[in-house]
């Protein structure tokens, strides 16, 4: 007869580099049943609207995660546009799809490397850690942040990008392209990294649409669904398509993932041919009245940006439904019935971000 | 139901029309509270491919509201949110943390 215990996994695990506890219900070694804790450093910045007006809540957005910065602020003020009627120009909308596809890049960039390390591929982790520093660079010599960027306005972009930086840029983007090729070859064909990685953590297509999750976590899954598709920025004009596998396992996820990187170089690349000279910025004019929901697609999923305006410069709501929150119920799921020991490569492989789900 | 719709919903109409989405195979989404001059208002946003279509349900001051959890088993996380944040008592949930969801030193910040 088993052994039936509890094991509390987290707050803090050497996997986590943030907050986020698991009751583990295990059988012997085998995980029957996992029950989440989050709000640790819950931070209330949804709350925060009430003291800043709709312009100054743009910075406060950003804040929500250090990885996504530019995602969130992009977000919320696409939603605030739409209250207003807003039209940006669209060279701004090209530029905030350039910087959209910079982060999404960092932010696989870094979520390769943590996968490297939590399963002890320490060179693996530093190679991806060192490509990634190269996009951290981008973001500086464009924006001047290398974690907190301040480029979005309600209105267009606040800075923008000459015909020198793109050239360069893409000088870069070529050497960041070839170096991923060859690491992708170590995830995705080494034999060590394959044993770790193939048929662990299994979540089928129809698992994950019935738990709701969202980003390459679904994808792999087999949804072909990515709210690029929904025509903010200036995708409309990008030629694209979902990235997906069928097989659903962390093997799965790191393949979307790491295609999804070449993907988003490609993008930058339509981009930056497309991208149509004028204004980065349109004047704002009155004050929001309405609701709206925008979706935008992270690296790590959908996330909803609510806001609901009165006609005064206080918003009566922001709300930000996080990709890693809607993914919780799935990662839970495929947790049931793994083996203890490939628990961490589990919940790494939905690239958790307790930041935003702390908002 | 069209794209982008929010759709208002009786607390008695709320399941009935939760369990007719889930039969036309929409996904929950998420549930949001939004305090408002009268209570409060849920909305429930549900997706199909790329459309997304809301139940807005409105509550008046310590009314309490059934969960749909047992219908979609990720909405336990929102409401659950909700209760810690605005108050809300949310009946039936198919984990209820209790009011611990969150380790906040206020409670119910948006009440």
């Amino acid at each position: 007869m088993s052994t039936r215990s509890i094991v509390p996994f987290g707050p803090q695990h050497p996997v986590l580099p943030e907050p986020i506890h698991l009751d583990l219900v295990l059988e012997d070694e085998k995980v029957v049943e996992a029950v989440p804790s989050i709000g640790f450093v819950h931070r209330g910045l949804e709350k925060l609207v009430e003291k800043k007006d709709f312009q100054e809540y743009v910075y406060v957005a950003e804040r929500i995660c250090g990885i996504c910065s530019f995602m969130h602020g992009m977000g919320y003020c696409e939603a605030v546009e739409h209250i207003m009627g807003i039209e940006i120009p669209p060279r701004a909308k090209y530029l905030r799809t350039i910087w959209c596809e910079m982060s999404r890049i960092h932010s696989h960039m870094l979520w390769l490397g943590l996968l490297a390390d939590a399963f002890g591929f320490e060179s693996l982790f530093m190679q991806s850690w060192r490509i990634r520093e190269k996009i951290l660079d981008m973001f500086e010599y464009s924006t001047g942040g290398r974690v907190i960027f301040s480029v979005n306005k309600i209105g267009g972009q606040r800075k923008d990008m000459d015909g020198d930086m793109l050239k360069q840029f893409m000088e870069v983007l070529s050497g960041i392209e070839a170096e991923t090729k060859v690491i992708a070859k170590t995830f995705l064909g080494d034999k060590a990294v394959n044993s770790r990685l193939r048929g662990v953590g299994f979540l089928t297509k129809q698992q994950a649409h019935d738990l709701g999750a969202v980003g390459p976590f679904m994808r792999a899954s087999g949804i072909a669904l990515d709210n690029r598709k929904l025509g903010y920025a200036a995708y409309p004009d990008i030629d694209f398509e979902p990235v997906t596998s069928e097989i659903g396992d962390c093997y799965a996820r790191c393949d979307v993932r790491i295609r999804e990187i070449f993907q988003s170089i490609d993008i930058i690349r339509q981009a930056a041919a497309k991208i149509p000279e004028g204004e980065v910025a349109v004047p704002v004019k009155g004050l929001p009245d309405g609701e709206y929901m925008m979706r935008v697609e992270q690296p790590r999923g959908e996330a909803i940006y609510y806001v609901k305006a009165n006609g005064t410069k206080f918003l009566d709501r922001v709300r930000v439904r996080t990709p890693t929150f809607a993914n919780l119920p799935g990662m839970l799921e495929t947790l049931k019935g793994c083996d203890f020991a490939d628990v961490p490569i589990l919940i790494l492989t939905i690239d958790p971000c307790i930041s935003c789900t702390e908002r | 139901m069209r794209d982008g719709i929010i759709m208002e919903v009786g607390a008695g109409s709320l399941v009935p029309e939760v369990l007719m989405l889930k039969h036309e195979g929409y996904r929950l989404v998420q549930i949001c509270a939004t305090k408002t001059e009268k209570g409060y208002e849920l909305t429930y946003s549900f997706g199909q491919a790329y459309k997304l279509v809301n139940l807005r349900l409105k509550l008046a001051p310590g009314a309490e509201v059934v969960s749909i959890s047992d219908i979609y088993e990720p909405a336990f996380l929102y409401e659950n949110e909700i209760h810690d944040l605005f108050g809300i008592k949310v009946r039936m949930m198919a984990l209820d943390y209790e009011g611990n969801l969150y380790r906040i030193d206020q409670k119910n910040p948006f009440q």
